[in-house]
C-alpha cells in the first residue's frame, strides 16, 4: 500500500506505516478461505487460485491435500506441482524442511486446523504455517469454521458436536487476506449428500446457522480490518458499517429498560454494546447502589462498560462516542439536573443538537 | 384442463457482492453451466459483458434471449426484452443487474419489476446485485464511498429471493484484477482506483455486504444466532432480555429533504428488530393545498417514497404537528417515534420551543429516537 503524503505529515504516523511495510515484506502472506461446512467448495477455490496464480507467471506449489475430492477438484489440483507430504506414523503433515528448501512463492494447504501426527515437529499444522511464512513463503490455506478455538461453545450449541481439532481465531484475524465461500445451506447438503438424498430440513437449519456464523465471524474479521486500515491513512472518522450501541446510564435512570433494549438491538444488528456512567461527585449512599446494580446488570448483559469523568457529561458522551464510531446513543430524561439546565439549557436538547452522524434514542422514565 | 391456472411462484436467487469484479456475474454463468449439464433448462435474459473477456467467455454455450433494442433521444439501447424471456418460459432465467433502470419504453420502469413479472409466470430467476444499490443503505453507502447511488433497490424485493449469496473476493485481489486491466479498461481503471476502489472504501463495502448476508441468512432460518461473536461473559446467553415486547415504529414525515434518510434509516431498524413500520405527515390541510406547490411535490414524494418500502403512511390534519403526532402514537400502540435531526442552518430555536424539544418534553410515555444525517466528515 503505498503511503499517503498528502493527507497528514505526522512523523510517528509515518513510522509505523514504515515499520508494518517493512514487517509485511519480510513475511509470506496469508489467505484464507473459511467456509461453513464440508462440500461448500473452499477446496476447489483455493487450488483454483493456485492454478490461476501459476497461470500467470507464480511458482506456486501444493503443500497438503484431504483424502477425498469431487472429481471437479481433482481435475484442478492434476494441474499443480505437489509437495508430496511426509507419512508420520498413519498420518500426514506438512514436509515443511523440502517446502523451506523448494522455496516457492506460495503453497497451498487444504485444512489450516489440522493436527500434526504425534512425533511431527509441530503439534498444530498452523504452526508449521507460521514458520513457512516466516520464511518469506505466501500460504494460501483453508479453515472450516466448526474448527476454530473459540467458537466451539456456538458450534456445538449448533451441532452438538465440538471438534477435537482447532486453529485459534487470532490465526484468522492475522490472515491478510480472508475469503468467505458462500453457499446456500441446500446446495452444500446436496454436494455432500448426492442427489438421492432428500433435503433434511433440520439439518439445513443446522447449516443455515453455521453458515451465518460464518458470515459474522468474516464480518468481524474486516471490521478489524477497516480500522486498522482507516488508521493506517489517518482517518480518523468511523462509517458505521457495524452498529454500536451506547447506553448512557445515571444513577436515577431507568437503566434496566434501556439497557435491555440496547442487548436487543445489538443482537439484531449484530453490533457492539456498550454501557456508560459518566462520574458524578456527593452520589447519596442510595445512588450509589443504584449505579452499582446497573452497572453490574450491563456487564452481564455483555456490555463493555465505561466510567466517563467530565465535567461536562455531555461533551464526554460525544468524545466517546465518535472514538468508539457508535451509531445509536440511547439517553434517559434523567440526564437532566436542575442546576445544569438552568446553565446550559436542557441537556438532552443539547447531546441531539451537537451529534453528528448518529441516532440520539431518549427513553421515557 | 383451464387456463385460469396460477403456475408455481419462481423461486428468485440473489448473488450478492460488494463491488464491479468480485465474481456474481462469472459465477451465475458457472452454476448455469453445471445446471445444464445436469439437463436443467436454463437461459440468459440479460447479462452485462461489460468488456470482460472471461465474463464472455463464461456465457458461450449457453443460450440467450435476443436483447430488445430501444431507441430514446437518438441513442440506441439495448434492455432485457421481458416479452421475449415471458415467452420463453425456461425453468431458469438469468438477469444480471437487478437495481438497473430500464430505459423509457421498456415494459417496466425497473429490472427488478420485469424480474417479479418473471416469477409470478413461475420461472426461477438467478440474479446479481452490489449491496450499495440497497435503498436502506444508500446513506451509509454514500458516507462511505462519497457517491450517491442513483439506481436503488427497495428492500423488499431482496427479501423475497428464496437464497442470498456473497459472492466474496478480497479488496487485495479486487485491486489486482483492477490493476491488470481486468474489471475495465485502462483509463477507467484509473479514474475508478482513484475513487471508488480505494482500499479503505472495498473494505467497508464488504462488511456491510457480509452483515447484510449474514442478515438475510438469518430472518430465513428459525432460530437466530444469538450474538455469538459479540462479547459478553460466559453463561450471560441465559440472562437476554425477553423479547415478548413488539415494536411499532412511527416516522414523522416533513418537506425537509432529511425526510428522505429518515425514511431509509426507519426503514432499516425496523427490518432488523422486526417492527411495524408507519409514517406520517401533519399538516393544517388534508388535501396539501395550503402550501406551495414545491412543498406540496416534496411531501407528496416522500410520502410516496415511504410506500414504495411498503411502509403504511397517513396524512394527518392538524394545527399542530406535536398533538397529532403524540395523540396519533399514543392511538396506535406506538412504542417508538422517528424524527430528523435538522441540518444545522435551519436548526430553530434555542429555548427549547422547537418541534423535537417539544416532543421529547411532551411525549415522555415514549420512546423519541432523532436521526442526524451521515455526513462525510472533511
Amino acid at each position: 500500500m503505498p503511503i499517503d503524503l498528502n493527507r497528514r505529515a505526522d512523523p510517528d504516523l509515518l513510522l509505523r506505516q514504515l515499520e508494518e511495510q517493512e514487517h509485511q515484506a519480510q513475511r509470506g502472506r496469508l489467505k484464507v478461505f473459511l467456509g461453513y461446512a464440508a462440500g461448500v467448495g473452499k477446496s476447489y477455490q483455493m487450488l483454483d487460485e493456485g492454478r490461476r496464480r501459476r497461470q500467470r507467471g507464480e511458482d506456486v506449489v501444493v503443500g497438503i491435500v484431504q483424502q477425498r475430492y469431487p472429481p471437479e477438484v481433482v481435475e484442478v489440483l492434476a494441474r499443480l506441482e505437489i509437495v508430496p507430504p511426509l507419512k508420520v506414523g498413519g498420518g500426514e503433515a506438512l514436509d515443511v524442511d523440502t517446502i523451506l528448501g523448494r522455496k516457492p512463492q506460495a503453497v497451498l494447504i487444504d485444512g489450516l486446523a489440522y493436527d500434526n501426527p504425534p512425533g511431527s515437529r509441530n503439534a498444530k499444522r498452523w504452526q508449521d504455517v507460521v514458520q513457512i511464512l516466516s520464511a518469506g513463503i505466501s500460504v494460501i490455506g483453508t479453515v472450516n469454521l466448526q474448527y476454530i478455538e473459540e467458537l466451539q461453545d456456538e458450534v456445538a450449541a449448533i451441532t452438538g458436536k465440538r471438534r477435537g481439532q482447532t486453529v485459534p481465531k487470532a490465526f484468522l484475524e492475522h490472515a491478510d487476506e480472508i475469503e468467505i465461500v458462500d453457499v446456500p445451506a441446500e446446495e452444500s447438503l446436496q454436494r455432500t449428500a448426492g442427489e438421492a438424498v432428500p433435503a433434511d430440513a433440520e439439518q439445513q437449519n443446522r447449516l443455515s446457522r453455521l453458515r451465518e456464523l460464518a458470515l459474522l465471524l468474516s464480518a468481524q474479521v474486516v471490521d478489524q480490518q477497516l480500522a486498522r486500515c482507516l488508521k493506517a491513512h489517518g482517518i480518523e472518522e468511523t462509517w458505521g458499517a457495524q452498529e454500536r450501541i451506547m447506553v448512557c446510564i445515571t444513577p436515577r435512570s431507568n437503566a434496566a429498560r434501556m439497557i435491555a433494549s440496547g442487548r436487543r438491538n445489538a443482537d439484531r444488528f449484530h453490533g457492539e454494546l456498550f454501557v456508560t456512567y459518566v462520574r458524578q461527585s456527593n452520589l447519596t449512599a442510595e445512588d450509589r447502589l443504584s449505579l452499582d446494580r446497573k452497572l453490574a446488570m450491563a456487564r452481564q448483559f455483555g456490555a463493555e462498560v465505561e466510567i466517563l469523568e467530565a465535567k461536562d457529561s455531555i461533551a464526554a458522551i460525544l468524545q466517546f462516542a465518535r472514538t468508539k464510531g457508535i451509531t445509536q446513543i440511547f439517553v434517559g430524561h434523567s440526564l437532566e439536573r436542575g442546576w445544569w439546565k438552568k446553565l446550559w439549557g436542557d441537556p438532552v436538547d443539547r447531546l441531539i443538537r451537537s451529534t453528528e452522524g448518529m441516532d440520539v434514542i431518549v427513553f421515557p422514565h | 384442463m383451464t387456463h385460469e391456472e396460477t403456475p408455481r411462484r419462481g423461486r428468485l436467487k440473489v448473488f450478492l457482492g460488494y463491488a464491479a469484479g468480485v465474481g456474481k456475474t462469472f459465477r451465475m454463468l458457472e452454476e448455469a453451466h453445471e445446471l445444464r449439464r445436469q439437463g436443467g433448462d436454463v437461459v440468459i435474459g440479460y447479462f452485462e459483458p461489460h468488456g470482460r473477456a472471461d465474463t464472455i467467455a463464461e456465457a458461450a454455450g449457453l443460450e440467450a434471449v435476443p436483447r430488445r433494442k430501444i431507441e430514446y433521444r437518438g441513442v440506441m439501447f439495448e434492455e432485457m426484452a421481458a416479452d421475449a424471456v415471458l415467452a420463453r418460459k425456461a425453468a431458469v432465467c438469468l438477469v444480471d443487474e437487478l437495481a438497473h433502470t430500464n430505459v423509457p419504453g421498456s415494459r417496466n420502469a425497473k429490472r427488478w419489476e420485469d424480474v417479479l413479472e418473471l416469477l409470478e409466470a413461475g420461472i426461477d430467476v438467478w440474479t446479481t446485485v452490489n449491496v450499495q444499490h440497497i435503498e436502506s443503505l444508500n446513506d451509509q453507502v454514500r458516507q462511505i464511498t462519497g457517491v450517491s447511488v442513483r439506481e436503488t433497490l427497495p428492500d423488499w424485493v431482496i427479501q423475497q429471493a428464496d437464497e442470498v449469496v456473497m459472492v466474496d473476493a478480497t479488496p487485495m485481489a479486487l485491486l489486482n484484477r483492477l490493476r491488470r486491466g481486468v474489471v475495465y479498461p485502462p483509463e477507467k481503471a484509473q479514474r475508478a482506483l482513484e475513487n471508488f476502489f480505494k482500499e479503505s472504501t472495498l473494505v467497508a463495502l464488504r462488511e456491510l455486504a457480509l452483515r447484510q448476508t449474514a442478515h438475510e441468512v438469518e430472518v430465513r432460518h428459525e432460530a437466530p444466532v444469538r450474538s455469538a461473536l459479540e462479547r459478553r461473559t460466559p453463561g450471560s446467553a441465559a440472562q437476554s432480555p425477553a423479547e415478548t415486547e413488539q415494536e411499532r415504529m412511527l416516522i414523522y414525515i416533513t418537506a425537509e429533504p432529511t425526510s428522505a434518510m429518515l425514511i431509509r434509516r426507519g426503514r432499516r431498524i425496523a427490518d432488523f428488530l422486526r417492527a411495524d413500520c408507519f409514517a406520517v405527515h401533519v399538516s393544517q390541510r388534508a388535501d396539501l393545498t395550503h402550501l406551495g406547490v414545491e412543498q406540496r411535490q416534496a411531501i407528496e414524494q416522500y410520502l410516496n417514497f415511504a410506500r414504495n418500502l411498503h411502509i403504511e403512511t397517513r396524512l394527518l390534519e392538524a394545527d399542530d404537528p406535536v398533538h397529532a403526532l403524540l395523540d396519533f402514537a399514543r392511538r396506535n400502540r406506538i412504542t417508538q417515534l422517528y424524527l430528523a435531526r435538522p441540518r444545522q442552518r435551519t436548526w430553530p430555536d434555542l429555548l427549547g420551543r422547537d418541534l423535537i424539544s417539544r416532543i421529547v418534553r411532551m411525549g415522555r410515555d415514549l420512546r423519541v429516537a432523532i436521526v442526524a444525517e451521515r455526513r462525510r466528515r472533511q
